[in-house]
């Protein structure tokens, strides 16, 4: 039989959002893939160079809905090179605080679809669950679930409440028994799942530095490289955490990618326990920004999916002359016919479901 | 690629002190005269322009010499009066940035791509083809990525207007302000 294209979506369950996959295959195998994106494009960097910088918080919450906070963060962070205004101490670890809940959140969003992606639906479930202490956590801090508008040029919006770190500790410590009782047995040592990830999907080192993929699909392929570390921005500097990088072999499998980002669930808890011991009790947690700015300013921070930059430039007056965002995601999905060629195209979901693809920032 | 295998041994995941001063030195000492400007904006910043004609030279250098093996983002700046193509270029060892800002003339905009030298090149410059209109001369498929094909204009330019130019009227600015 001929090779011949299928397409997969731009309406398929894999997809987790509106894009298409092209993969040409022989018989059961993939020969080639072309991603096809697009579907979602609105237009932000456009739309944001009408909008004054306070307002545009609203626009990048929406880029991602999964990860809304640490994306606010990004471009307030860009904002603020700009302007040359620095966070108060107390702004910083808030901001942490929320980034790691924001984090965890979204990992597990991306495990209660990865679960289903394989024929597992009680991770669906599961992640699930356990997806709503993080979002209540943030609901007590910023007043909503998900599209929070909770960072500001400046600092953040409001103070955290009373008993926040007592609620904090409570959910953390459950979650994490959770994770490794329930989550550890259904997930890694699962016979089943570990023979459908092991092995498919591989990407090398060199290939994925040189292709742009960055973030936990990065550190899966062994290359020790995250932000907080490499390029500390905010608080991360005091806080004692470890990368989570694959050290073994069989290094950049959709396995290992599960495995860095799982692993980055119990190290982002670490990291807010140690966040709210750390951080000053009171104090200002915002400055008043200026209106109106010239100059350039760019921010690269770690975001849930990789490296999230944001570029903008002023021009002195109340709004951006020009806003750049580059999207983790946009790069990875260049990288992906390299992981899918020579696969079997039934391992196809379960190498796209690894990746972690948010459309919603993708598209911009 | 093989010389991108030898290296990743180094990366060690945390950031070198006074790796950017090191950069500018090494750029200044190889390049003079074609860096309009060249300075470090903080730290682990360079920021560095050139002419589009000498974009290709100084990023092989970058990356074959200096270890940037990272393109991070390709930015396009419509200035009214010329283009710029901005590159955020990354060192994963030292954890350095360098900014090239190459200059592009308003009634010609093309630039040589750089999909030689990274392949993230590809998918980033075909996104700035297609929102700017910057031609990559050299890429083996500029095509367009988020808009249709059969869309005609380059929407980030600055005289594709937006159906409302401004959104919001501040209250200034009916006092007759800026």
């Amino acid at each position: 039989m001929p090779e011949f294209w299928i397409n997969m979506g731009p309406q398929h369950p894999m997809t987790h959002g509106l894009w298409n996959m092209k993969v040409k295959v022989d018989g059961e195998t993939v020969t080639d893939a072309k991603p096809e994106i697009g579907y979602l494009h609105r237009g932000y960097e456009k739309i944001m160079e009408v909008r004054e910088f306070q307002k545009n918080v609203v626009l990048t919450d929406r880029l991602c809905y999964v990860s809304s906070i640490t994306w606010s963060h990004a471009y307030c962070l860009a904002v603020e090179k700009m302007m040359g205004i620095e966070t108060p101490e107390r702004g910083q670890w808030i901001r942490v605080v929320s980034l790691e809940l924001q984090r965890v959140a979204s990992h597990l969003m991306w495990l209660a679809a990865y679960g289903p992606d394989l024929g597992l639906l009680t991770g669906l479930l599961w992640a699930l669950r356990e997806r709503e202490l993080f979002l209540d956590l943030i609901q007590l801090m910023s007043g909503a679930r998900m599209n929070q508008n909770y960072p500001r040029v400046g600092g953040v919006r409001n103070d955290l409440p009373d008993n926040f770190e007592a609620m904090c500790r409570r959910s953390i410590e459950h979650f994490l028994e959770k994770v490794d009782n329930e989550y550890q047995r259904v997930f890694q040592e699962s016979k089943v799942f570990r023979m459908r990830t092991e092995g498919v999907g591989r990407i090398s080192a060199a290939d994925a530095i040189n292709w742009g993929v960055t973030g936990p699909n990065l550190r899966a392929c062994g290359v020790d490289v995250d932000l907080r570390r490499l390029d500390p921005y905010e608080t991360y500097e005091e806080i004692d955490f470890e990368p989570q990088v694959w050290h073994d072999g069989g290094a950049g499998d959709s396995y290992a990618r599960f495995i860095c980002r799982f692993n980055e669930l119990r190290e982002s808890c670490q990291i807010i326990l140690q966040a709210l011991e750390k951080m000053p009790k009171s104090g200002p947690y915002r400055v008043k920004a200026p209106r109106r700015a010239e100059g350039e300013g760019y921010a690269k921070t770690e975001d849930s999916r990789g490296e999230a930059l944001f570029y903008v430039i002023g021009d002195g007056d109340d709004r951006p002359y020009r806003v750049k965002i580059r999207s983790p995601v946009f790069c990875t999905m260049a990288a992906t016919p390299l992981m899918l060629r020579g696969n079997k195209l039934a391992d196809s979901v379960a190498i796209l479901g690894s990746v972690d693809v948010c459309v919603g920032e993708m598209d911009k | 690629m093989s010389t991108a295998v030898a290296r990743a041994p180094q990366i060690t995941g945390r950031p070198v002190p006074g790796a950017e001063k090191e950069v500018l030195s090494q750029l200044s000492a190889a390049f003079g005269s074609k860096l309009k400007t060249a300075k470090v904006v903080r730290e682990r910043l360079v920021e560095i322009v050139i002419d589009r004609s000498d974009l290709v030279p100084v990023c092989t250098f970058l990356k074959n010499s200096l270890g940037f093996e990272h393109l991070s983002c390709v930015t396009a700046v419509d200035w009214k009066d010329h283009f710029e193509s901005i590159y955020h270029i990354e060192n994963y060892a030292t954890g350095c940035m360098v900014q090239v800002n190459a200059q592009i003339p308003y009634d010609d905009p093309k630039i040589a791509t750089l999909t030689g030298l990274w392949h993230a090149a590809d998918f980033l410059e075909r996104e700035m083809w297609d929102l700017m209109g910057v031609e990559y001369t050299g890429h083996p498929n500029l095509t367009r990525i988020l808009l249709p094909e059969d869309f005609r204009f380059h929407p980030l330019r600055k005289d594709f207007a937006q159906e409302v130019d401004r959104q919001y009227i501040t209250r200034r600015k009916l006092r007759g302000g800026k």
